[in-house]
C-alpha cells in the first residue's frame, strides 16, 4: 500500500513543473530509523522522491547524508521504516536488489574496483556474454563488446579524457574515477539514479558536465538524488532540496523559496523551518 | 584534471620514463613476466651446473614432482586472489586421500565410487572453510589454521595412522601414476589431469563474471559488494572449489606417491603458498594471474631439482626457496608502488 505524499508547498514550485508533483512519488522512505549501538545515524527521515526532479540533499558532515541514501539503496538495512518504489513497498537486502529495481548509485566512496579496468568496473556484475554457445555453455564474456558500449557511455558523458577502455581504474585520477563510477550509473539507471557529491573530485568543466547529465537525466523521466556540498550546483540544478540535520530531516524547500544562505542558516540549525510552512 | 590527464597520458605513451619505470610498469600489467624470466634463467644455470638438468628424462621427472604442489596452489591461488590465506590445503587433501583408499580397501568400495566420495569430501572441508569465514567473519589465517589442526586429526585417527599400500588399492585410484612417453619425456595422467585443472580454472578466472568477482572481491570487497557483487557467496564458492581442486590432488597423489600415507606431503602448504607468491599474485589480494602460480610451482620445484642435480647439499636448497620467496614478496611491493 502506497503512503500518503508528504506536503509539498506548490507555491514555490514553477507551473510547469507542477505536473511532474500532481504524479505519485516513483522513490518514497518513511520513518526511516537507523542506529548502531548508541549512535544514531537516522532518526525518523521521510523522503518523497519524483519522476523527472531533482531532489538535492544538503547537510553538515555527519549529519546522515550518505547513511539516508545507504538505507534507501540497499547498502544499509534501516532499523525500521519503510521503502516504496512504484508505490509498492520494497525491502533491499543488498545494493543488488535495489539495482535490479532500476536505481543506481554513484557511492560516495565510488564503489569502483582499482585492480579491474573501466570497462569491468561498468559492467561489474552485470556484465554481457558472448553470443550463441561460447556465451550460453562455456560462460565467456563479450569483452570487446562490453569495452565498446564502455567507452560510449563515458563519452556520452563528455569526459574526452579516457581513450582506452581496458586501462585499470588504479591508473586513473580521482576526477577520472568519479567520471566512471558516474558514467555507470547514468548508463543503467532505469528510474532512479543517486548521486553522493558526484563533483567532490571534478573540474569546473567536468562538474559543469555532471550537472548537464542530472538534468538530462531528469529529463528524460527519472527522479535524481543529489547530494552536493556546493550550493551554487545544488540551488542550480535541483528542483526542491532535502535538507538534512542531526540524522533527521530539517525541511524540504526549493530554490526558489529560499536562498543559499537561508538553506545554509537551516542546515547548521541557525534558523528553524516549522512544520507548518513546509515549502 | 587536465593535468593529471596528460600525466596519466604520458604515463600510458611510454615518453618521459627511465627504463626502470617502464619495467615497472609491464611488470604491474603481466606480474607473471618475472616468474617466467626466473624460471628461464635457472633453467640455463642448472644445466650449466649439470647438462643432465636439460634432459627429457629429468623434464618428465621434474614435472611429476612438480604435480602435486601445483595442484593444490591453484585452490591456493583462487583463495590468496580473495585476500585470503589457505593453511589447511595439505590436510584436506591428505584426509581426502586416506578417506579415498580406505574406502576402497576396507570398505571394499569400487575405486570411481571411493574416489568421488573422498572428492566430496574435501569439497564439504573447503564449504566448511568458507562457511566459517562468511558467516562468523573469522580471518582465514584462523579459521585455516584450526581447520588444519582437525582435519589433520581426524586423518590420523581415521587411518589410525598407518598407511595404506598401492597393492591393496582398486587400479583406478592409482591411474593417475601411471602414464605414457613422448620421445623418451614420460608423462603421467596426473600430470595431465593437472595441466587440464590450470586450462578450466585459468578459463574460468580471466573469461567469466565469476573470475571477475574472484578478483573484485580481493581488492576491495565492500566496493564490490555496493557494486551488486555477492561478495559473501563468492568467498563461500571460492573455498568450496579449492576443497574440490585438493580431493583431486589428492587422488594424484596417491598415484604419485603408491600410497596413502596419513603424513604425506608435510610442507604443502607452504610449498604452495611459496608457488602462488613466486609466481607473481599478491598476499594483497586482486592481483595475479594463475599461470603465473604454474611457473612458481615450477621455479620451486627446478630449484630443489636442479640444486640436487648439481650436488648441492639439501639445506642450501630450502635456504635458496626462502630466498626467492622474499625476493618475489619484495618484487610485489614494488611493483605495487606503480600508482
Ligand atoms: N556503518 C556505520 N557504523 C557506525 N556509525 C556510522 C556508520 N555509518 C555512518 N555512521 C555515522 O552516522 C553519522 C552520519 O554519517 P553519514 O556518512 O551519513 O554523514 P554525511 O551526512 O554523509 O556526511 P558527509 O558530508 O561527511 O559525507 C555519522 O555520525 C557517522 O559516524
Ligand atoms: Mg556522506
Amino acid at each position: 500500500m502506497a503512503p500518503s505524499k508528504l506536503p509539498l508547498a506548490v507555491d514555490h514550485i514553477p507551473s510547469e513543473k507542477r505536473h511532474v508533483y500532481d504524479a505519485e512519488p516513483i522513490l518514497s522512505g518513511r520513518d526511516l530509523r537507523i542506529q548502531w549501538g548508541h549512535v544514531v545515524g537516522l532518526d525518523g527521515v521521510n523522503l518523497d522522491l519524483y519522476k523527472g526532479e531533482v531532489l538535492a540533499v544538503i547537510g553538515d558532515n555527519g549529519a546522515g547524508k550518505s547513511t539516508l541514501i545507504k538505507c534507501l539503496t540497499g547498502a544499509y538495512q534501516p532499523t525500521a521504516g519503510q521503502i516504496y518504489l512504484d508505490g509498492k513497498e520494497v525491502d533491499f537486502k543488498r545494493p543488488q536488489d535495489a539495482r535490479e529495481a532500476g536505481i543506481e548509485t554513484v557511492y560516495q566512496q565510488l564503489a569502483v574496483i582499482p585492480a579491474l579496468d573501466i570497462a569491468s568496473n561498468l559492467y561489474l556484475a552485470r556484465e554481457e556474454r558472448r553470443p550463441g554457445p561460447l556465451g550460453s555453455v562455456l560462460r565467456m564474456l563479450d569483452k570487446k563488446g562490453m569495452a565498446k558500449r564502455a567507452g560510449d557511455s563515458v563519452r556520452e558523458l563528455g569526459i574526452q579524457t579516457i581513450q582506452n577502455m581496458n586501462l585499470a581504474v588504479e591508473n586513473l585520477s580521482g576526477g577520472q574515477r568519479q567520471a566512471v563510477a558516474v558514467a555507470r550509473a547514468a548508463a543503467f539507471g532505469s528510474k532512479v539514479v543517486v548521486l553522493d557529491e558526484p563533483t567532490a573530485a571534478l573540474g569546473v568543466k567536468e562538474s559543469g558536465m555532471v550537472l548537464d547529465m542530472i538534468k538530462q537525466l531528469r529529463d528524460n523521466g527519472l527522479g535524481v538524488i543529489l547530494i552536493s556540498h556546493n550550493m551554487p550546483h545544488v540551488w542550480e540544478a535541483a528542483d526542491r532540496i532535502h535538507i538534512q540535520r542531526l540524522g533527521g530531516c530539517a525541511g524540504v524547500i526549493t530554490p526558489a523559496s529560499h536562498d543559499m544562505g537561508e538553506g545554509v542558516a537551516i542546515m547548521t540549525g541557525a534558523k528553524k523551518l516549522t512544520q507548518d510552512t513546509p515549502a | 584534471m587536465t593535468t593529471s590527464t596528460s600525466d596519466a597520458a604520458s604515463r600510458f605513451s611510454g615518453r618521459q620514463q627511465s627504463p626502470l619505470q617502464r619495467l615497472q610498469g609491464l611488470l604491474h600489467s603481466y606480474p607473471w613476466v618475472s616468474p617466467l624470466v626466473i624460471l628461464i634463467v635457472s633453467f640455463i644455470v642448472f644445466t650449466i651446473l649439470n647438462p643432465r638438468f636439460a634432459t627429457a628424462g629429468s623434464m618428465g621427472l621434474l614435472f611429476q614432482q612438480t604435480a602435486i604442489v601445483a595442484a593444490l596452489a591453484i585452490g591456493q591461488t583462487l583463495v590468496i586472489l580473495t585476500a585470503g590465506i589457505d593453511l589447511s590445503v595439505g590436510a584436506i587433501m591428505v584426509l581426502s586421500m586416506m578417506v579415498m583408499a580406505a574406502l576402497a580397501k576396507d570398505g571394499g568400495m569400487p575405486g570411481p565410487l571411493a574416489m568421488l566420495i573422498g572428492l566430496a569430501l574435501a569439497t564439504g572441508a573447503g564449504l566448511l572453510n568458507g562457511l566459517l569465514v562468511t558467516r562468523i567473519n573469522l580471518p582465514p589465517f584462523i579459521v585455516t589454521l584450526g581447520t588444519l589442526s582437525i582435519f589433520t586429526a581426524i586423518a590420523l585417527l581415521y587411518s589410525g595412522g598407518s598407511s595404506i599400500q598401492a597393492s591393496h588399492l582398486p587400479d583406478f585410484l592409482n591411474a593417475l601414476g601411471n602414464g605414457f612417453s613422448i620421445g623418451g619425456l614420460r608423462l603421467t595422467w596426473g600430470v595431465l589431469l593437472v595441466i587440464v585443472m590450470y586450462a578450466v580454472v585459468g578459463f574460468i578466472l580471466s573469461q567469466t563474471a565469476w573470475g571477475r568477482y574472484v578478483y573484485a572481491v580481493g581488492d576491495d570487497p565492500e566496493s564490490a559488494r555496493l557494486s551488486g557483487v555477492p561478495s559473501k557467496r563468492v568467498l563461500l564458492q571460492v573455498y568450496t572449489v579449492a576443497g574440490l581442486l585438493y580431493g583431486l590432488a589428492a587422488w594424484a597423489l596417491i598415484g604419485r606417491s603408491g600410497a596413502a600415507t596419513p603424513n604425506a606431503y608435510p610442507q604443502a602448504n607452504l610449498d604452495s603458498i611459496t608457488a602462488v607468491v613466486i609466481g607473481g599474485t599478491s598476499l594483497f589480494g586482486g592481483r595475479g594471474r594463475l599461470v603465473g602460480t604454474l611457473i612458481g610451482a615450477l621455479i620451486v620445484q627446478s630449484f630443489a631439482f636442479g640444486l640436487s642435480l648439481a650436488g648441492v647439499n639439501q639445506q642450501y636448497r630450502v635456504l635458496a626457496t626462502g630466498i626467492l620467496v622474499i625476493v618475489a614478496v619484495g618484487i610485489d611491493q614494488w611493483i605495487r608502488k606503480v600508482k
